[in-house]
């Protein structure tokens, strides 16, 4: 931010806001329709990067099966709101109850796993994310819960006060479609979440979940209860989770269970490491460049066939590849994130600590 | 009654008979020693009492309230805080906030008053970084709230663990070898801190190798050697007792 910026946040704060608003437009002019859509997709992933930072980032608990929470936000809201059980609850009821549904999940699966750190904590949870999107491939029988690999569809739309954001809004003159008016949806939601995990990370809960990060056994010994310490990390995570679910379903309209696989537990995770994980901004950083920058890799086809007549290099593979450079140099260059929060900062900062410790002894010895 | 009573108390670790029917008390008002050799299971019966590990038998009591079934973060609640031998800060948290943490026994701001944080949330908040700060003045770190503990000197990272148990507000507090790896002057203040504590109206639990400063502090010992009691009582009278110098450089025969 220059300077100039930071000395009146005011004005930036009303720059920012503005930005935000008119953000659609310009991108829909600019660039068309398709990028209000990723737009909307970079909203989602950022509910759900916000909600797997509370887990592995202010918990330092590896879930690799977060996404199993976003499919059972995204499910529950199918079955609610949609013709497959004849169903059409509003919207204003079915998020919550997903939202609960995904928390009460991440209960289930915290309980199991307590004992759990690091690598055994990541295979746990990796499996809890598989059963989840196997259940949801498999139950069309007996009964016909999900409708199986076909997945839902005709799922409905949000609508707000008999206003459905399934269809264009025509307002005074202007055509908002309906990406447009997702994206004012999902910014709302997207912005309560900042608002909600920064208030967590600071207060007595979110120092509890540090303290635990840092040492489990001390933080038993400060009176902290470990165990439902983690499992409110778990049930608040899940319940972000289930949320982006519910939101996702009514934007698309149809889900299948092709859309929670693991890589995008990963990808998630991903977009948590890079962003820097623990701090807001970075978490947000993280999670608008892992969504857009492989849309954007889609030109390269469009470039190849330009130059060369052809497509040399599939532009999904290359993006594979890119995403596997881009995360080896953000290891090597900048190991704790773009945008790292305080804490991680100082851990990979550690050398410096210990230098400055070695000289306050040796201090101390002359003293 | 005393404050804290050992009733014969055993933990075995498989074949390793760590204790054996250990049975102490502490007074309340009293600095109380433990001592013995390395491996004596003097950590070990610390942290049967802070409730890390489960006893095998025996009981173990806070002022009439038995410890043994209990979690470590009802013990503290209960009004028992200790400090770990190998330090066990939090490092990547400021001195401050490490103490901060400590007072999460005494405090009670939920999820729903983290987020909306109202009035009463807000208090808390306050009065959470001020008791803080005063701890932290008190064990001589008035100035260094917001360094990191990692990146503390070592004498002081002993002195913010002791910070940050009391912030729990304990009636008895464990240290686990408090001046370990000091340098002569540290001792001496660390040992001026207990006194002060003490006379606070706290009761102290030390284990310490240091044997002038155990004696020169404590108001009565307990000498372990192999998982068992040797020798209890005034400390002068401990450190002649035959036994205790055959533990410490072994017997003649």
């Amino acid at each position: 931010m220059p300077e100039a910026l930071r000395q009146r946040p005011r004005l930036a704060f009303a720059g920012l806001a503005v930005l935000l608003a008119v953000l659609p437009f310009l991108v829909g002019l600019g660039l068309g329709n398709a990028w209000v859509r990723v737009l909307d997709f970079v909203l989602l992933y950022m509910l759900l990067a916000i909600g797997l930072n509370i887990v592995v980032g202010y918990a330092g608990l590896l879930d690799l099966g977060y996404i199993a929470f976003y499919a059972l936000g995204a499910y529950l809201y199918a079955w609610l709101a949609s013709p497959h059980f004849g169903l059409h609850l509003p919207f204003w009821v079915v998020l919550p109850l997903g939202a609960m549904l995904a928390g009460l999940f991440g209960v289930l699966l915290g309980a199991p796993t307590l004992r759990l750190r690091g690598d055994y904590l990541a295979i746990v949870t990796l499996g809890f994310g598989e059963i989840i999107r196997i259940f949801m491939n498999n139950l069309n029988a007996p009964f016909n819960l999900t409708n199986g690999p076909q997945g839902m569809n005709r799922i409905d739309p949000v609508s707000v006060a008999g206003l459905s954001l399934g269809k264009p809004l025509h307002v005074a003159g202007l055509t908002l479609p309906p990406t447009t008016l997702y994206y004012y949806l999902f910014l709302a939601f997207v912005l309560l979440a900042i608002f909600v995990a920064m208030r967590l990370q600071d207060s007595r809960i979110g120092r509890a979940w540090a303290a635990l990060r840092e040492d489990e056994i001390a933080a038993a010994a400060m009176g902290i209860d470990t165990r439902n310490v983690k499992l409110l990390a778990f049930a608040m995570g899940a319940s972000f989770g289930g949320l982006a679910g519910g939101l996702f379903a009514a934007f698309q309209g149809f889900i299948s269970p092709e859309s929670f696989t693991l890589w995008e537990s990963i990808l998630v995770l991903c977009m948590i490491v890079l962003g820097g994980m623990g701090n807001i901004p970075g978490v947000l950083l993280g999670a608008a460049l892992l969504t857009l920058i492989p849309e954007a890799l889609r030109y390269l086809g469009d470039l190849q066939r330009a130059t060369l007549g052809h497509v040399v290099v599939d532009p999904s593979d290359l993006r594979m590849l890119l995403f596997g450079v881009a995360l080896v140099m953000m290891m090597l260059f900048r190991p704790a994130g773009l945008l790292p929060s305080r804490l991680r900062r100082r851990e990979f900062a550690a050398q410096d600590g210990v230098a400055e410790q070695e000289q306050a002894s040796l201090y101390d010895a002359h003293a | 009654m005393a404050l804290l009573s050992v009733e014969n108390v055993s933990k075995r670790f498989g074949g390793i008979q760590a204790l054996e029917d250990i049975t102490l008390a502490v007074e309340a008002g009293e600095i109380y020693g433990l001592i013995g050799p390395n491996g004596a299971g003097k950590t070990t019966l610390f942290n049967c009492m802070t409730g890390l590990y489960t006893v095998s038998s025996g009981a173990i009591r806070l002022d009439g309230a038995a410890l043994q079934a209990l979690k470590p973060h009802q013990i503290v609640k209960l009004g028992f805080a200790r400090t770990f031998q190998n330090i066990r800060l939090f490092a990547n948290m400021s001195a401050l906030e490490n103490v901060m943490v400590g007072r999460h026994a005494r405090t009670h701001a939920k999820v729903l008053g983290a987020v909306f944080r109202g009035r009463k949330t807000r208090a808390e908040e306050a009065d959470t970084q001020e008791r803080a700060q005063t701890l932290l003045n008190r064990v001589g770190l008035a100035s260094k709230g917001q360094v990191l503990a990692c990146h503390l000197a070592y004498g002081d990272q002993r002195r913010l663990e002791i910070a940050r148990a009391l912030a729990s507000e304990p009636r008895l507090l464990a240290l686990d070898e408090p001046v370990a790896g000091m340098n002569p002057s540290e001792r001496l203040q660390m040992g001026e801190l207990m006194r002060e504590l003490r006379a606070d109206g706290l009761t102290l639990l030390l284990i310490e190798h240091d044997v002038k400063l155990v004696m020169g502090l404590c108001d009565r010992v307990a000498v372990l050697d192999y998982g068992r009691k040797i020798a209890e009582g005034q400390s002068e009278a401990v450190r002649n007792d035959p036994a205790v110098i055959a533990a410490y450089l072994g017997s003649e025969a």
